[in-house]
């Protein structure tokens, strides 16, 4: 109903998922082709954490499919492992290796899940910190960085791994606000090169500028897909009218 | 109101000032140091006293021997060099065995596995709600016999399952105590249980661990003590040996209470330098 792509690369269909009693997400059909940039909006506890969340299986769904690549994802550990080889994600709050090096943050998934040597996974860590612009950081450890550059690296240890998607879960919430527009630069690039992304975001300049689609969720459900700026503009739904005019009142 | 615009003071200008010595702190701490030492020679002057009235004597300089002699140039152990180095193996064997029961402990507890987490509940229900003695026995007279183990080993088993199952319950705190976005940030990247485990969550439980973990090693080499009652060779034993011989009763349990002490001591400094080595590379 919401899709028509031809061939997506995420398939969600019919996806519910509980805490308890508690319905997090409802009947969320969504579809996200390859090279698509989708971003996720909505109120706090709309569902939008959850959403992506359940794509690399961080959590459980209870009902409905999810396919990635053509692999339905299931609780499985193997079949986890192999999803999460070719989804990459980026937190709010980076969950950098404390106890590493910014390089052995980025080596440590190529080591041992690629096989890749230890030269190659320099050479490959050393790539990605360049362009995320912080190569010279690299024998550092994470909490000599500041929050825009840890997120910078965040981004490039997901990159590491050769993703074939992308996910961001609020990248920019917990970042002061002059570190914002160097995550938001890196994130542009990537979506420039052609990456599949999923972001959930409240950055609406980014929105604009990358996003194929928004989709906007409330209460667990997706109330509005559109394209950005008929979505700014001229919002169909009245939550949607409201949580922008609440984005922007102020 | 009016605005204003304060004129920069550049940070390589600015003096830091700094209050010298205050004498009034060294004075109460100089004061404080002398109540405690008061405290002390008042109570090694009541023992004396004591050991006076019972007209104890006190035969200090037999003791040598219980260390060491020398006989044509060589050096010969005496029985409490050789007891404190049977209690160091036994504990150390012990901790080992001890601390290898606990990672499998918590793993069971932690894991999905409905069998694991029920084997690992009733060991640590049983353990920990009998008293350390009784296992004893009920290792050296009933299992021991069974399975053909020396008195040795059946002490080491029983101090290793005994502090097991505290090492458990630390090692489970530790392992919880890692923030949940490192477990995320592992799962992201898509690495496998154990590479999850072994490169970025057990690294980073080990200051948590290992303060306690020190204790509990504290603590098994103090406990190491009661398998003198199946007569193990350890630094106890020697102990009362020596008493049997000499009737030197005091000077024996200062001496080995004194040693317990050293080894202790030195146990608990030596490792709250290596954790600040440890948390200084994590700047």
């Amino acid at each position: 109903m919401l899709d028509q792509n031809p061939q997506p690369f995420v398939e969600i269909r019919g996806l519910c998922k509980w805490y308890g009693d508690f319905s997090a997400l409802h009947d969320i059909n969504l579809n996200v082709a390859l090279g698509e940039k989708v971003v996720v909006c909505g109120p706090s506890g709309s569902g939008k954490s959850s959403l992506i969340r359940c794509i690399n299986q961080l959590e459980a769904h209870q009902k409905g499919t999810i396919i990635v690549d053509g692999i339905e994802v299931t609780p499985d550990m193997k079949n986890k492992e192999k999803i999460r080889r070719e989804v990459g994600m980026v937190f709010q709050s980076f969950n950098l290796f404390p106890h590493m090096t910014i390089l052995a943050n980025l080596t440590l998934g190529p080591m041992r899940n690629r096989g890749a040597s230890k030269s190659e996974a320099r050479e490959l860590a050393m790539h990605y910190l360049n362009r995320v612009h912080i190569a010279e950081q690299a024998d550092k450890y994470p909490a000599q960085l500041s929050g825009g550059q840890q997120q910078r690296v965040a981004i490039a240890r997901s990159l590491c791994m050769k993703p074939k998607i992308m996910l961001f879960d609020e990248p920019t919430s917990a970042l002061d606000p002059e570190m914002i527009a160097g995550v938001l630069d890196v994130m542009i690039e990537l979506a420039e090169e052609g990456m599949t992304m999923v972001v959930v975001t409240h950055e609406m300049g980014f929105a604009r500028r990358v996003a194929d689609r928004v989709v906007f969720m409330d209460e667990g459900e997706i109330i509005e897909v559109a394209e950005p700026e008929p979505f700014f503009n001229t919002p169909q739904s009245e939550r949607a009218k409201l949580f922008l005019s609440q984005l922007l009142g102020h | 109101m009016q605005g204003r615009v304060a004129a920069p003071t550049p940070r390589s200008l600015r003096q830091r000032e700094d209050t010298g010595l205050d004498m009034a702190v060294v004075r109460r701490i100089l004061w404080q140091v002398l109540q405690a030492s008061l405290v002390f020679v008042g109570l090694a002057y009541l023992i004396w006293r004591g050991a006076a009235a019972m007209e104890y004597n006190w035969q200090w300089y037999r003791v040598e021997p219980f260390f060491y002699r020398i006989i044509d140039g060589e050096i010969i152990w005496g029985p409490l060099v050789k007891g404190l180095i049977q209690t160091l193996k036994l504990a150390a064997i012990a901790g080992v065995i001890a601390i290898t029961i606990g990672f499998i402990t918590a793993f069971a507890r932690l894991s999905n596995s409905i069998a694991g987490r029920i084997i690992a509940k009733v060991y640590l229900e049983a353990i920990r709600n009998t008293p350390l003695l009784v296992q004893l026995f009920l290792f050296y007279f009933v299992l021991a016999p069974i399975f053909g183990i020396d008195r040795f080993w059946a002490g080491v088993l029983t101090l290793a399952l005994f502090e097991g199952s505290f090492a458990a319950e630390i090692i489970r705190g530790g392992i919880v105590g890692v923030d949940k976005g490192q477990f995320e940030g592992a799962d992201a990247i898509g690495l496998t249980l154990v590479d999850k485990y072994r490169f970025i969550i057990v690294p980073q439980s080990l200051p948590l661990i290992l303060p306690p973990l020190t204790g509990l090693t504290i603590s098994l080499i103090k406990h190491s003590a009661i398998v003198s009652v199946i007569a193990v060779s350890e630094l106890t034993t020697a102990g009362l040996n020596l008493i049997a011989d000499t009737f030197m009763a005091f000077e024996v349990w200062f001496l080995v209470a004194g040693i317990y002490l050293a080894v202790t001591i030195t146990l608990s400094v030596g490792v709250s330098l290596f954790e600040r080595s440890l948390n200084k590379s994590k700047r």
